[in-house]
């Protein structure tokens, strides 16, 4: 039995419990109505220090006043052991993959080797300065160097920037590219991008930041874009399509030769929003199929860690045609078995940079050593087992969810709580909130926009099929609840730190930060 | 397979439900002529030879020298607190908090983020994190077009080039201009061209950007600036580090409308470029103008305080083509073990990291004036100055040999300025020793000799 | 659904109450309940210029948002000054408390095109 299916089993035992003996804080200090006080409540004037020496009293002197501080600056006061179990505490009130199954629709929360977090705190690695001379960074270069290529031929791509910090960065990369490709060959007409109606947001946010204007098109029937409707909005105005493949329906475009070729028929650029790699690493690569740039998502695919919502990295692949335009520096070899990066001359063609210096480094570490453990067969397997996982909890969510797409999916699913809702008045948001309760993080609700109350699974490749059958039984237990007693899966999570909040007053009169602290007035401690 | 559960037997019941004989079966939806067979990369490696590659690669860095290297990256002090908080896999292998109710630990995380650096800054609203300093520069400028309706920004020559670079990347999107201030001798910003400038009525301004430091290391007369800024109607935007809030006016004071900055100071590694921590905080009224995840403070069912994230609105997932940026995470992590930072070092120690950064930087200016390097600008500054080094270049790379990173030759970043070809910008921060700067004094005056 | 007979509506939601040469807009019971709880309102500052049909402020509520439709051309004399530190009255009382501004017509015969309340009522589905 995996760790994950060990303490979902725990959670559910927790969810029959008292909704107070079930919270975190039960045993510890007592709490008034907050979970956990902030820094700032906890703060006492005179408490901390000794991490560094002090400084000599004429530190300063040379500052002119009017560029110095008029009130002394005030931060909360605490010791160390009251900051550990500050931070200890709150750990406590997160879910997270270390702790269950996390089946996020389209974010491919898989397990993050321990590995990689040890390798990426080497020191070699973690105190390299970024404006170190070439000669310093051969370590780093190499391995930038090898992911760079690795990352080019797992993709069917030319060339590789690793420089951009998410994906919604690799998108904008790739897009400013697709302008400047268009800009140098005297195409200024192309003013369009044209995105189908399943597509991320950041699709259409990124085109309107590249300074395009977004063309929304439909889906077909089975979930893949509409041709026609495809070949109708393309024209001398397309500067490029965006398609996430497989979609975010979890299905792989079938139509994908008709819609590359078409888009190139009119002159236009096919980019690929490459979120959903995981599902195809060996099984088809975008370069080869004949997408002209795509970007990776190195916390999805290549397993590094969310990070509670980042840092995460989003390195862009292109075709020769493409490849004059990637922001400098790439690595490059040098002499026999040693790199250096570009020099800023070196490529005049190439767009701005979209970042300071080269990238999330730390996150590339992390995801180089993902795919030398892996290797070729391995990275097949990643998705063989991903896919498999899916399909089979697709089916037997199937047995009591609708599924309005034919299968097979890819390593995701969409689920639609359409008919609950109808039936019951139960909507998908409950289903999921009830979910916690049963001890596991929700799916993705709500997304892709064009299905009714959307559950949007992944259950990604290291999740045992024990947790697999658990999940399925949880989400079929609720429906069997949803029809004898609504209001507990409306009113749930009960079990969870804290019960539903109130966003609309948090929307409103937005408090985004403690009351201002006024008593580091006390002499500094000697 | 390295982590996965699956055995044999758990596929053959995978697919037996399914009622295939083989996983191909599931990728028959990809045509054929597009499916790939095999990749060319090279067999998989058990973990203790992968360990030991990675071991070799780290190795084959040099980080043993004594640095002075700085420009936007600092070498400080970390206590382990911070790391072994980050370690926790509750926080690192958790995701975007979209489920507020198992989420609490990242939110009130968040939370504290943002009120701290609101402390630092002086402004009330804080973003949860951006890239880096210098796409939260670039954010910061478009807010500015936002807010203004106007597009043309102004941006000091003393600012860091990678975030020029980057800001106008950004602009480059919407058909924006970026304008560059020059320099007076004394290495800040010509205020009287920044005067002239804002005053061309056919070129409206909508926002002037000065770093504080700046990229030279040095104190530019910010409220002046401010003041013009706002005179011709264009926002004031302050490109701030992070420590040195702990004893400089802060952006608040000075009247800036939006301070952007690098939080890599605040216990991140420097990692060779990333991942750091964009800081972004601006005023109230411009609270709906920010880009990226808010979290704030509201109540559960029960009565119960709990953090939430807000104005979600504004973001891409919900406005797509009309979202006010398209990014989409944020750099929680960085922005938890700034926090972690935060509380461990505490206010008056934070004072002492950036006094005594200028306590021995002054140390290094004595050392390396008498081993005949001056200074090149009369400007005060905190930590981080240039000095007028002949052939700087090259005496930068001599220095490499002798065991010395000697700041950055500022050549590679102003290829066109004669000034600025023979000068290296060097710093010192509350890690560098005493040993370190004669060391360095020592070489280069053998090197100038 | 509460769709008042004596206001004129918009395709996109919005209503018109027409007093000599003065309209009052907001938006109707549907969109509101459509969009949930309502947490800010962008309105434009009296003195500037309303064209029909062009965009004229956004709304959001806690899950989305979405533009504002001017349904006439004209000139604005006055905003509710309320709704920026009480949204919810759009959600509570969007044809009385929730109204958002209140315009000068150029043509007070555009109120022609918008459509009449058994129209209305068809559009949204409503008995």
């Amino acid at each position: 039995m995996t760790d994950g299916t060990a303490l979902a089993t725990s959670a559910r035992v927790g969810a029959a419990m008292a909704p107070e003996e079930a919270r975190p804080g039960a045993g510890r200090q007592a709490m008034n109505a907050a979970l956990q006080p902030t820094l700032a409540e906890l703060s006492r004037p005179g408490r901390g220090g000794g991490k560094v020496p002090h400084p000599p009293a004429d530190a300063l002197a040379r500052i002119p006043a009017s560029a110095l501080r008029s009130a002394p600056l005030a931060l909360p006061e605490l010791n160390e052991p009251e900051v550990v179990r500050h931070f200890v505490n709150l750990s406590h009130l997160n879910y997270s993959v270390d702790s269950g199954f996390y089946p996020l629709g389209s974010c491919t929360m898989k397990f993050n080797p321990k590995l990689n977090e040890w390798a990426a705190r080497l020191p070699g690695f973690a105190t390299l300065h970024p404006l170190a001379p070439d000669e310093l960074a051969q370590g780093t270069l190499e391995l930038m160097h090898e992911l760079q290529e690795a990352l080019a031929e797992i993709s069917g791509m030319a060339a590789v920037t690793l420089q951009p910090a998410a994906g919604a960065q690799g998108e904008l990369t790739g897009i400013l590219m697709i302008r400047a490709y268009h800009a140098a060959r005297g195409d200024v007409a192309r003013t369009e991008v044209i995105v189908p109606d399943s597509s991320h947001g950041t699709n259409p946010a990124t085109a309107s930041m590249a300074g395009f204007r977004t063309v929304t098109v439909p889906s077909a029937a089975d979930g893949g874009v509409d041709l026609a409707a495809l070949k109708d909005a393309l024209g001398p105005h397309t500067a490029a399509v965006m398609l996430t493949n497989p979609s975010t329906l979890g299905l792989f475009e079938r139509r994908i030769v008709e819609l590359l070729d078409a888009v190139h028929e009119a002159g236009a650029l096919a980019y690929m929003d490459g979120a959903n790699m995981n599902a195809v690493l060996g099984r088809f690569r975008p370069g080869a199929a004949g997408f002209d740039v795509m970007h990776f998502n190195l916390h999805k695919t290549f397993s590094t860690p969310h990070g509670g919502g980042g840092p995460g990295a989003g390195p862009v692949a292109c075709n020769e045609r493409l490849a004059p335009f990637l922001p400098a520096p790439l690595v490059v070899k040098a002499a026999p078995g040693s790199y250096r990066l570009e020099r800023p001359e070196e490529r005049a063609s190439a767009i701005g940079r979209v970042r300071a210096y080269q990238g999330n480094v730390g996150v590339l570490v992390r995801a180089f050593a993902y795919i030398r453990a892996h290797g070729a067969s391995g990275l097949r397997e990643i998705s063989d087992d991903a896919v498999l996982a899916a399909n089979y909890l697709r089916q037997r969510v199937g047995q009591g969810y609708e599924l309005p797409y034919a299968g097979p999916c890819k390593h995701e699913f969409v689920a639609s709580g359409r008919a609950l809702r109808q039936a019951t008045g139960v909507r998908t948001l409950d289903v999921a909130k009830r979910l916690i309760d049963h001890g596991f993080h929700p799916p993705t609700i709500y997304f892709p926009l064009i299905v009714d109350e959307c559950l949007l699974i992944e259950p990604t490749e290291t999740e045992s099929v024990e947790t697999l059958d658990l999940f399925a039984e949880a989400l079929l237990a609720i429906l069997t609840e949803a029809h004898d007693h609504p209001e507990r899966v409306k009113s749930a999570p009960t079990s969870a730190p804290v019960r539903r909040l109130d966003e609309a007053s948090a929307a409103r009169k937005p408090e985004l930060r403690w009351r201002p602290m006024t008593g580091a007035g006390t002499p500094c401690p000697t | 397979m390295a982590y996965g559960p699956h055995t044999h037997d758990d596929r053959g019941r995978m697919m037996a439900a399914l009622g295939i004989e083989s996983v191909d079966a599931l990728f028959e939806d990809i045509p054929i002529d597009v499916r790939a067979s095999r990749l060319d990369l090279d067999p998989p490696m058990a973990e203790l030879d992968l360990a030991v590659r990675l071991q070799g690669l780290a190795a084959r860095n040099r980080t043993d020298l004594a640095s002075f290297l700085g420009a936007g990256v600092y070498h400080h002090y970390v206590p382990p607190v911070v790391d072994q908080m980050l370690l926790r896999g509750e926080f690192y292998t958790a995701y975007t908090p979209y489920q507020p109710e198992i989420s609490q630990g990242t939110l009130q995380t968040i939370f504290e983020y943002q009120s701290l650096l609101a402390e630092l800054t002086g402004l009330e609203v804080v973003s949860a994190s951006h890239y880096d300093g210098a796409t939260a520069t670039a954010e910061a400028a478009l807010m500015a077009v936002r807010a203004t309706r106007r597009d043309r920004v102004l941006v000091s020559r003393a600012i860091h080039r990678h975030y020029l670079d980057v800001t106008g990347t950004y602009l480059s999107g919407g058909g924006l201009v970026l304008d560059e201030m020059p320099t007076l001798p004394d290495g800040t910003t010509d205020l009287a061209a920044l005067e002239a400038a804002l005053a061309d009525a056919e070129r409206p301004v909508a926002g002037v950007l000065l770093g504080q430091p700046n990229a030279f290391g040095l104190l530019e007369p910010m409220a002046q600036a401010s003041q013009l800024a706002h005179a011709a109607g264009a926002l004031f935007i302050a490109v701030v580090e992070p420590v040195s809030l702990a004893v400089l006016a802060t952006p608040a004071e000075y009247g800036a409308d939006i301070a952007a900055g690098e939080g890599q100071p605040l216990g991140i590694a420097a990692q060779y470029g990333g991942p750091y921590l964009g800081i972004l905080a601006t005023t109230t009224e411009l609270m709906r103008q920010i880009p990226g995840r808010l979290v704030g403070e509201t109540r559960d069912l029960d009565g119960r305080r709990a953090f939430v994230m807000t104005l979600r609105a504004r973001e891409q997932d919900i406005r797509r083509d009309k979202a006010a940026s398209n990014i989409c995470t944020n750099q929680a992590l960085c922005a938890l073990a700034a926090t972690v930072y935060l509380a461990a070092i505490g206010p008056h120690g934070l004072r002492d990291v950036a006094s005594l950064g200028a306590a021995r930087a002054r140390e290094l200016e004595l050392a390396l004036a008498e081993a005949g390097a001056p200074r090149l600008h009369s400007a005060p500054y905190l930590n981080e100055f240039a000095i007028r080094v002949p052939q700087a270049q090259a005496v930068h790379e001599r220095l490499l040999q002798r065991g010395v990173l000697a700041g950055l030759a500022l050549a590679r970043w102003y290829p066109d300025d004669p000034e600025l070809r023979d000068a290296l910008l060097v710093c010192a921060t509350e890690v560098t020793t005493s040993a370190e700067i004669r060391r360095f004094a020592a070489a280069l005056g053998e090197e100038l000799a | 659904m509460n769709v008042p007979e004596d206001l004129r509506y918009t395709p996109d939601h919005e209503w018109l109450r027409l007093e000599s040469d003065e309209g009052t807009v907001g938006i109707t019971a549907y969109a509101a309940d459509e969009l949930g709880d309502i947490v800010f309102v962008e309105l434009p500052a009296p003195g500037s210029r309303l064209e029909a049909g062009s965009t004229f402020g956004a709304i959001e509520s806690v899950k989305t948002a979405s533009d504002l439709f001017a349904p006439v051309s004209g000139e604005i004399v006055a905003v509710n000054e309320q709704l920026s530190g009480s949204p919810e009255l759009i959600n509570s009382d969007p044809y009385g408390e929730g109204w958002m501004l209140r315009v000068r017509l150029d043509d007070p015969s555009a109120l022609d095109a918008l459509e009449d309340a058994a129209a209305y009522r068809t559009r949204i589905g409503a008995a």
